[in-house]
């Protein structure tokens, strides 16, 4: 009696679980898209992502997970950066100069907000002064501080007054998104000119973006796209091995590439802005100290650095300007991986006998692993290194506010930040007299020949000096699934347009 | 007592997030200025002294305003509402698998306790119940999805609930992942409660006045043992809860524990607090339950609430 009880209930655990499994198998039967080879544009694109925006908002610290979901795909600048780092007029349809530099006169296109208003030049004056206002932490405000005044002249015309020239001005503002002036709180919501609308924001998990049917522009090649977020890397991995997602817009883990190249996934390689930087604190001894400075640069091997950490690919770099860069320059033997050369310098500085300093290593991403190798490269020529493991937090405080450290490892992601060597006042203290002067003049500079020269005469010097060791540049890295194509290959400063991406 | 602790959390939890962090940082990226720094943090409201910030907070908790996100300014009590149509379900259907999957294997391994299989299921829920969780879900993965591709990965349906088919589809694997080791943890207990019981007089009592095994247990066994139990049912409860919060991790379900690793990265306060102090209400209001459920099945133990009176009446 009860032995049959019992069978009865592990009869019915049994049929549970069958049935379990065949609901599974029923979802696995069924296809996940077409067989056709010819693109389909219609396709709903999914595209997995690490990078979840703080907030929707690139005013209010969205962070660049921001830019990656949304600028040139919801949002539209006056110009746009091409992939290859070019500056196109998006929004502005003409741009006019006054000689002196200083007005810029942008004529406007005709395009409308997803919520069905016109493009006004009300709108960009509000844009504009919105990013450089007093609440905006916005990444690129410096530069755009440079801004005095708007005015609107017409419905479709607006003037921009500059406080000095900048030649980059029309670069920098292919960041600035144009919103609609009317709408209200932008963190939570969208309404901008782009290709697509937010359809769905799902904090923690995904952001669906639908075409713009009344897009003013090219419509785009694809039905859709939704950003699929992943805290999880083996997660994010998981997904696109499963078909969850169709591409991920960066690999951070080059382990597991030879996994997917070997399943048919195709391996897109870019050029990425993100430098690993061992920098030092110059204001501080020894590291005040040039020979010191290019002492440790020549001790560290840093292409076995880099071939230990991207498995060989990214590159190697001598400065802080990366090949997609107008004034690269190719540094990356400047200061040699030579440890007798070290030595030697050392002893120049006074320092044959070694010394120790602390390094400072923020505990995300790679710093950690990059600092061990520093300190075993660093112990053969003497140097003595103390890692100090901090917080990303403690970093911000006691690193990049307070300046109390004495050298540190940091991922610095943003095009065109040679710059930060012009602010001796940067956590750093880099101060050299002409880099600060060769930089302010490049941005004064009335023609891009002459910004080119400068910068490159600054970028050559930090270099000599050592200012920082440049460990190596990221490689940039997207997988994609079997037909997919129209993937951005470099995605400068995290930016990523998907209206060109296609599915088979 | 109940609320003298839930208190004692809101305060803790209150001080020791903001000695631990900044959220500003958070924010800014390198390159910001120190009066963009101090502009953030005005605008957050943490550059205002503690006790400021404590008293205001104290006063929306008082409306059930949990506030809202520092990063994404979404109404973290919306937020916890939503994160719940994961949570909830995952939490729930695991505590019930787990519960079908410890009664009767725990029941098995007690009454068949002297013999070889009884040991072998014994020593399989100690097992199943040492794994970690988060490793018997990699494990499932790379079988049951990876492998013979029968479940999704994770993640979970943007249309949420819409379609509740696949829903359960992508709750399942979860599911019974938090189940292998909450249930191998729970029929340790059912083992040990049953063993007890097996060995009470009355039991033999009873099958000594001719009721048949069956009858016996049902009319003494259960109602003895299962008082023990509910305690334990409580308490496995609210683990299986703290389960699936590590679980969505591994999962990529954008639940409550998705909520609050994101939020403590981003050192987001609110959504912070707001999650863990939904946790602690949720555990011991728990624990409150089983309580009153216990003094409900069992009148000896309602005694214990006036026990003093007794106690001075025995003396």
């Amino acid at each position: 009696m009860t032995s049959r009880r019992l069978s009865r209930v592990l009869t019915a655990a049994a049929a549970a679980t069958a049935g379990l499994l065949v609901l599974a198998g029923c979802a696995a039967a069924n296809p996940g898209s077409g067989t056709s080879q010819t693109a389909d544009p219609a396709a709903e694109i999914v595209v997995g992502s690490q990078n979840e925006p703080t907030n929707l908002d690139q005013i209010f610290g969205g962070s660049s997970g921001v830019t990656e979901v949304f600028t040139g795909n919801v949002y539209e600048g006056l110009f746009k950066i091409t992939d290859d780092a070019q500056v196109e007029p998006l929004l502005a349809a003409e741009t006019e100069v006054s000689d002196d530099g200083l007005v810029y006169t942008f004529t406007l296109q005709d395009a409308t907000f997803h919520s069905g208003k016109a493009l006004t030049a009300d709108d960009v004056k509000y844009s504009l002064e919105r990013f450089i206002g007093e609440d905006s932490i916005a990444a690129r405000k410096r530069q755009l501080s440079v801004i005095d005044h708007v005015d609107v002249v017409d419905e479709k015309t607006v003037e921009v007054t500059l406080l000095q020239p900048s030649i980059s001005f029309t670069y920098n503002l292919g960041y600035v998104w144009i919103v609609n002036s009317e709408a209200g709180d932008l963190t939570t919501t969208a309404d901008g000119t782009g290709p697509y609308a937010l359809a769905d924001y799902r904090k923690g998990d995904s952001i669906t973006l639908d075409v713009n049917e009344d897009y003013w522009g090219e419509a785009p090649a694809n039905g859709g796209v939704v950003y699929q977020y992943y805290a999880d890397p083996t997660a994010l991995n998981n997904a696109l091995l499963t078909n969850a997602v169709d591409l991920v817009t960066s690999q951070s883990n080059p382990d597991s590439l030879a996994e997917f190249e070997a399943a048919g996934f195709q391996i897109i390689e870019g050029t990425s802005t993100t430098k690993e930087l061992l920098a030092f604190n110059d204001r501080v001894a020894p590291f005040d100290s040039v020979e010191v400075r290019k002492a440790v640069y020549s001790a560290i091997d840093r292409q076995k650095l880099l071939d230990a950490i991207w498995d060989g690919r990214g590159e190697l770099i001598g400065s802080m300007v990366p090949p997609s860069e107008p004034w690269y320059l190719d540094l990356a033997d400047n200061n040699p991986y030579d440890p007798a050369l070290s030595e030697d310098l050392l002893a120049q500085a006074g320092y044959g006998d070694g010394f120790t300093f602390t390094l400072d290593t923020p505990d995300s991403g790679v710093h950690s692993t990059v600092a061990e190798f520093v300190k075993s490269e660093l112990a053969k020529v003497g140097i003595t290194v103390e890692i100090n493991i901090i917080t990303d937090d403690e970093w911000y405080q006691k690193v990049y506010t307070d300046t109390d450290f004495q050298a540190t490892l940091q991922g610095h992601v943003n095009d065109r930040d040679i710059n930060f060597y012009g602010n001796p006042d940067f956590y750093w203290g880099y101060d050299n007299a002409d880099v600060q002067t060769w930089l302010t003049e490049s941005e004064a500079a009335t023609t891009v020949e002459e910004q080119t020269e400068l910068i490159k005469k600054a970028n050559q010097q930090i270099s000599d000096d050592a200012a920082s060791v440049w460990l190596y540049l990221n490689p940039q890295l997207r997988i994609a699934a079997e037909g997919v194509s129209g993937v951005p290959q470099n995605g400068l400063n995290s930016l990523f347009y998907v209206y060109d991406i296609t599915m088979a | 007592m109940l609320l003298l602790a839930f208190a004692l959390a809101v305060t803790i939890l209150f001080v020791v997030l903001r000695v631990l962090g900044n959220p500003v940082f958070a924010l800014i990226s390198v390159g910001a200025t120190d009066a963009e720094i101090a502009a953030a943090a005005a605008r957050l409201g943490v550059d205002r002294p503690i006790y400021v910030q404590f008293a205001e907070y104290l006063g929306q908790l008082f409306t059930f305003d949990l506030g809202q996100s520092f990063t994404n300014r979404l109404s973290v009590g919306d937020e916890i509402v939503r994160r719940l149509n994961i949570t909830l379900p995952l939490t729930l259907l695991s505590f019930a698998l787990s519960v079908l999957i410890a009664v009767p294997v725990g029941f098995f391994a007690a009454w068949k306790s002297r013999t070889w299989y009884g040991t072998a299921f014994s020593a399989l829920t100690q097992l199943g119940g040492a794994i970690p969780v988060f490793w018997v879900g990699i494990l499932l993965v790379s079988v049951l999805s990876l492998g013979w591709r029968l479940f999704p990965a994770g993640g979970f349906p943007r249309t949420d609930w819409e379609d509740p088919g696949a829903a359960l589809y992508a709750l399942a694997l979860p599911v019974v992942t938090i189940a292998i080791v909450a249930g191998s943890d729970l029929a340790r207990y059912v083992r040990s409660a049953t063993l007890d019981v097996l060995g009470q007089q009355y039991l033999r009592a009873a099958r000594a006045t001719g009721q048949s095994f069956g009858t016996a247990m049902r009319r003494h066994g259960i109602r003895n043992g299962v008082v023990p139990l509910i305690s334990i049912l409580a308490i496995q409860l609210s683990t299986t809860f703290v389960g699936a919060v590590i679980i969505e991790r591994v999962f990529a379900l954008p639940g409550l524990g998705d909520m609050l690793l994101v939020g403590i990265k981003e050192q987001d306060f609110p959504s912070v607090q707001g999650v863990l102090l939904f946790s602690t209400a949720l555990v011991l209001l728990l624990g409150f339950a089983a309580d009153i459920a216990q003094r409900i099945i069992d009148p000896r133990l309602r005694d214990t609430l006036s026990g003093n009176r007794r106690a001075r009446a025995v003396a």
